[in-house]
């Protein structure tokens, strides 16, 4: 296996490496060092017929593989960062429509990330739900 | 679009073992999962998720992908509310520590109930495991808005 070296080639090698994020439908782009993750919707991904919404866990799962995929980007080792924990807060229902999420890593450690997302919909201002997160960083080899 | 009783039994009243089941296998997003009914009892509810190799969050050990585990989670904690004859609306937060790595090719389990019901709000504690409950992968906490409550 080849050791992908710039941000773009670390991110694609995470997303095509995860079956899930393949499940999910999940994609990502790179602006700079920014990436946006995007959930196209999918019928496969409602959780709730009558309103319609997104299940609620495809979202909590869509920003945690957010949260990892940035994680990729930035540290880069060939296999993911570990969940050690997230709590998720719903704001707004998800509704049948694309999902958007951004990931701030607010701590890079050695051993730990912490590291918080938000998912949107139609405006940014107006986040469907968000996480906080820690992530064990993979020891190599 | 017209609903099936089953659905409608599903999200109001109380949970006949159909109507659970039908709750826990044939939303959407569930039914690609391929979620499994356990059982219910009062306030309580269990669900299986087999194993599968789209499922799989690292292919280098073939542990079931964090993010199954945790809408897994989140459909126990509305199945043992529905069990305590309550009407969730929707998740307000829902907190997840992962224990330990998944057996790999395991098949995970989850184990709900709904401790506490207040007019507006259900209080839920959850864990999924792949085999013994004693020694869980994952164990969440959460809190969801109920339908009828003014939340």
């Amino acid at each position: 296996m080849s050791v992908a070296t710039t941000p773009a080639e670390r991110l694609a090698a995470f997303l095509a490496r995860t079956p899930y994020i393949a499940f999910l439908g999940m994609r990502a782009e790179l602006a700079g060092d920014e990436m946006t993750a995007i959930l196209p919707f999918s019928p496969h991904l409602i959780g709730n017929t009558m309103l319609p919404a997104l299940h609620g866990g495809v979202l909590g799962a869509f920003m945690e593989m957010t949260a990892l995929a940035q994680l990729a980007v930035i540290t880069g080792g060939p296999r993911p960062a570990k969940t050690i924990d997230v709590t998720i807060d719903y704001l707004r229902p998800g509704r049948a429509m694309d999902t958007y999420a951004r990931a701030e890593i607010k701590k890079a450690g050695r051993r730990i990330s912490s590291v918080h997302v938000e998912a949107w919909q139609e405006a940014r201002a107006k986040p469907v739900a968000a996480i906080r997160g820690h992530f064990q960083t993979p020891t190599e080899g | 679009m017209v609903k099936p009783p089953d659905f409608i039994a599903a999200m109001t009243g109380s949970l006949d073992e159909q109507a659970a089941r039908h709750m826990v296998t044939r939303t959407p997003q569930t039914e690609a999962l391929g979620f499994q009914f356990v059982s219910i009892s009062e306030a309580r509810g269990a669900i299986r998720v087999p194993w599968r190799a789209d499922l799989v969050g690292d292919p280098e050990t073939g542990v079931i992908a964090s993010g199954v585990v945790t809408t897994l989670l989140d459909h126990v904690c509305g199945l043992s509310i529905r069990a305590a004859n309550a009407v969730p609306q929707g998740t307000l937060d829902l907190r997840i520590d992962y224990m330990r790595p998944a057996r790999p090719q395991a098949d995970l389990i989850a184990d709900g109930h709904c401790y506490k019901l207040t007019r507006t709000i259900a209080f839920v504690r959850a864990l999924a495991h792949d085999g013994d409950p004693d020694d869980p992968v994952a164990t969440a906490q959460a809190a969801f808005a109920l339908i009828g409550g003014g939340a």
